[in-house]
């Protein structure tokens, strides 16, 4: 049983024309049904990628059937099978394939495209050792840790001052879409957005609803920052809207500054202050850059446990290709022996029942020993050498000729 | 035999130490191998401390470089409680070569032998070294807390790309584990010293070591009034922290021309 991909992805093609072939989980999970006809077939569907995952016996067979489904022809597609194509799925699985390395969501698409797919001894295998391999590289390397994007990378900030955000009060200074995207990434750790203000009373009343929180007239900032431990700050503000007079005395509790604007918002001289911390959109930008070098660099140790899993899921593969083989043996040294001992019949009838079972056991051990070293060399060998010699014992011991003539015998032909 | 086990000792923690370094540098599978390290190293000077044990008539520390092998064992069991998790890995880049220097300085004074006479055996003492030597552990570990609070500070002050780097824990853990350390240790250093003073009892061989070990004392005491008290936290807390760690130094500097004398 070969596994074949066929797909596209953001390596690949632009949105453009991957927004042709993306489909929601529903019709993922169809495609596959239909394309796996009995047999297994899992569709993976996000917005970097469109991916055919098929176990099929016939692998050219599998690659035409997948590639028409992805209108092949008018997109460019990529193929691969067997040892390519399970490193390449625990490559996507652990992150490796994304646009930023590591990041998190694939693993959960991944598993989502295995539940409604439909699985077969082969995918099921393939695609539980992908999750393994997905989540083993987040455990043992730090390649998702770091955060990717300047909100992730405030609210990962943030944690480092106060731990455990939970109960973390967060005061919002003006009311766009960047410290509404900021706030979000705080109040996904736990912390709590308490106040919203803004020159714009509406849009600070809609925000503050939207969290939670309470819109407080922008002229009172100054008695909300007793209570809080984070100031998202972005306002279109031409001069410094929070300078270092206005922060009261905090008893040595911290206050994390988040200053998002250009031109800043926030009066440098705030980060001078005993237990102020002031990060102004470079200080972010930097902290997103070297977060990202970081994951490039895990990214490295990260191939090697995914090419170890790739390697894992080959010499499984190569098993099943081994085990028919290996009963076949087994099967025709057992017909054999059997056989010898009920020709012999004759000839050990004087022998009680106790002599008759030490012959049954020695001429079965006899067999056991003879067959263990060429078993255990053939599963080697397809571990790593492929099936030839599997071919070879085949071929030697005539496996298939002998029980194919006996069925043609009882069958009569 | 007790000799033999001191190098294995001293290897696992000089490892852990080198390992601790690297995996600053890089963080990844050093940090558990530095891990590993700190705990081979703790169990077979767990097994040098016994060997010593059974061979001595009393209590077999009473020298100085005796009571700083306790000392090291002490402070790296207490490190164990924290080291295990991979957040506090950084801690072990203080305490691990700390460990490492001052074992080989116990080992250099006679501190690892197994002699089989004691000076001292009382119940006394052996409470009065123990009680303060825990006591000192404790404050160690909580220097070292302070340091690696004042280090990440200092990245977060500078808006140092990598302070995400590190995993290290945040600075609000960082502080409150300090003051729960020293909350812990004074205790333990104050019955000792109580022990001691009551040793001491009706002698008038009080030396200036017990004047630094009452200034000591003080220190400690005044942090823990002024944080739990006062509500000093942060940079104010962990200088303090170290200021008391430097006496904790000049009173282990100053055991052998007193104390040990």
């Amino acid at each position: 049983m070969n596994v074949v991909v066929v797909g596209t992805s953001h390596r690949l093609a632009p949105v453009g024309v991957r927004e042709q072939v993306a489909l929601d989980l529903a019709a993922a999970a169809e495609l596959a049904r239909r394309l796996a006809d009995g047999g297994e077939a899992v569709c993976l569907s996000t917005c970097n990628r469109t991916e055919i995952y098929l176990a099929h016996a016939d692998p050219d067979e599998a690659e035409e059937r997948a590639g028409a489904a992805l209108a092949e022809g008018e997109i460019e597609l990529y193929r691969l099978r067997d040892e390519a194509a399970a490193l390449h799925l625990f490559r996507v699985a652990a992150g490796l394939d994304s646009l930023v390395p590591g990041e998190g969501e694939i693993l959960g698409q991944v598993r989502d495209a295995y539940e409604s797919g439909a699985c077969g001894p082969v995918l099921d295998r393939l695609f539980r050792q992908a999750l393994h391999a997905g989540k083993k590289v987040r455990t043992e390397t730090a390649i998702s840790e770091s955060p990717s994007s300047i909100s992730s990378a405030a609210a990962a900030l943030a944690q480092q001052v106060f731990g455990d955000l939970e109960g973390c009060r967060v005061l919002l200074v003006g009311a766009g879409e960047v410290s509404e995207l900021a706030a979000r990434s705080l109040a996904k750790r736990g912390a709590s957005i308490s106040a919203v203000t803004s020159r714009t009373q509406g849009r600070a009343d809609e925000l503050a609803g939207r969290f939670g929180g309470r819109s407080v007239a922008f002229d009172e900032l100054g008695q909300e920052l007793a209570g809080v431990d984070v100031v998202i700050s972005s306002t279109s503000a031409p001069a410094h809207v929070l300078t270092a007079e206005q922060i009261p005395d905090r008893k040595g509790r911290p206050l994390f500054v988040i200053d998002l604007a250009v031109p800043r918002d926030v009066d440098p001289a705030v980060s001078g202050l005993d237990g102020c911390y002031l990060y102004d959109i470079d200080d972010l930008q930097a902290v997103v850059s070297e977060s990202l070098t970081g994951r490039w660099r895990e990214a490295a140790r990260a191939e090697t446990i995914v090419v170890h899993e790739a390697e894992r899921f080959r010499s499984w593969q190569a098993s099943l290709e081994v085990v028919p083989a290996i009963a076949s043996l087994r099967r025709r040294a057992e017909t054999i022996r059997a056989g010898e001992l009920a020709k012999a019949e004759g000839r050990l009838g004087g022998l009680s029942e106790s002599e008759r079972r030490t012959v049954e056991s020695l001429t079965t051990q006899i067999v056991n020993k003879l067959l263990h070293v060429p078993i255990v060399r053939l599963k080697e060998a397809a571990a790593t050498e492929g099936t030839g010699y599997v071919d070879v014992a085949r071929h030697l011991f005539g496996l298939g000729e002998g029980e194919g003539a006996t069925q043609d015998r009882k069958s009569g032909k | 035999m007790a000799e033999l086990l001191f190098w294995p000792a001293l290897i696992a923690y000089g490892e852990a130490a080198f390992a601790y370094a690297g995996d600053a540098r890089h963080p990844g599978s050093l940090g558990r191998l530095a891990t590993w390290g700190v705990r081979l190293g703790w169990v077979v000077q767990t097994a040098l401390l016994v060997a010593q044990a059974a061979r001595a008539d009393g209590f077999p520390w009473d020298t100085w470089a005796g009571s700083l092998n306790l000392f090291v064992w002490l402070v790296v069991g207490a490190y164990l409680i924290w080291g295990c998790k991979p957040r506090y890995r950084l801690l072990g880049l203080v305490v691990m070569p700390l460990a490492a220097l001052l074992l080989a300085i116990s080992y250099a004074g006679g501190g690892a032998a197994a002699t089989g006479r004691s000076g001292y055996s009382t119940i006394f003492l052996v409470l009065h070294v123990g009680l303060v030597l825990a006591g000192f552990a404790g404050l160690t570990l909580a220097a070292a807390l302070a340091a690696l609070y004042l280090w990440e500070e200092r990245l977060l002050k500078r808006h140092s790309p990598r302070v995400l780097k590190f995993r290290a824990p945040s600075l609000a853990t960082l502080d409150r584990l300090v003051g729960r350390t020293v909350a812990v240790a004074l205790p333990l250093l104050t019955l000792g010293m109580a022990v001691g003073f009551a040793r001491l009892r009706g002698r008038s061989d009080l030396d200036p070591l017990i004047g630094l070990t009452v200034l000591a004392w003080s220190v400690y005491g005044a942090f823990l009034v002024l944080r739990y008290g006062v509500g000093w936290r942060g940079r104010r807390a962990a200088y303090m922290a170290l200021i008391g760690f430097a006496l904790v130094i000049a009173l282990h500097l100053g055991l052998p021309t007193s104390h040990f004398a």
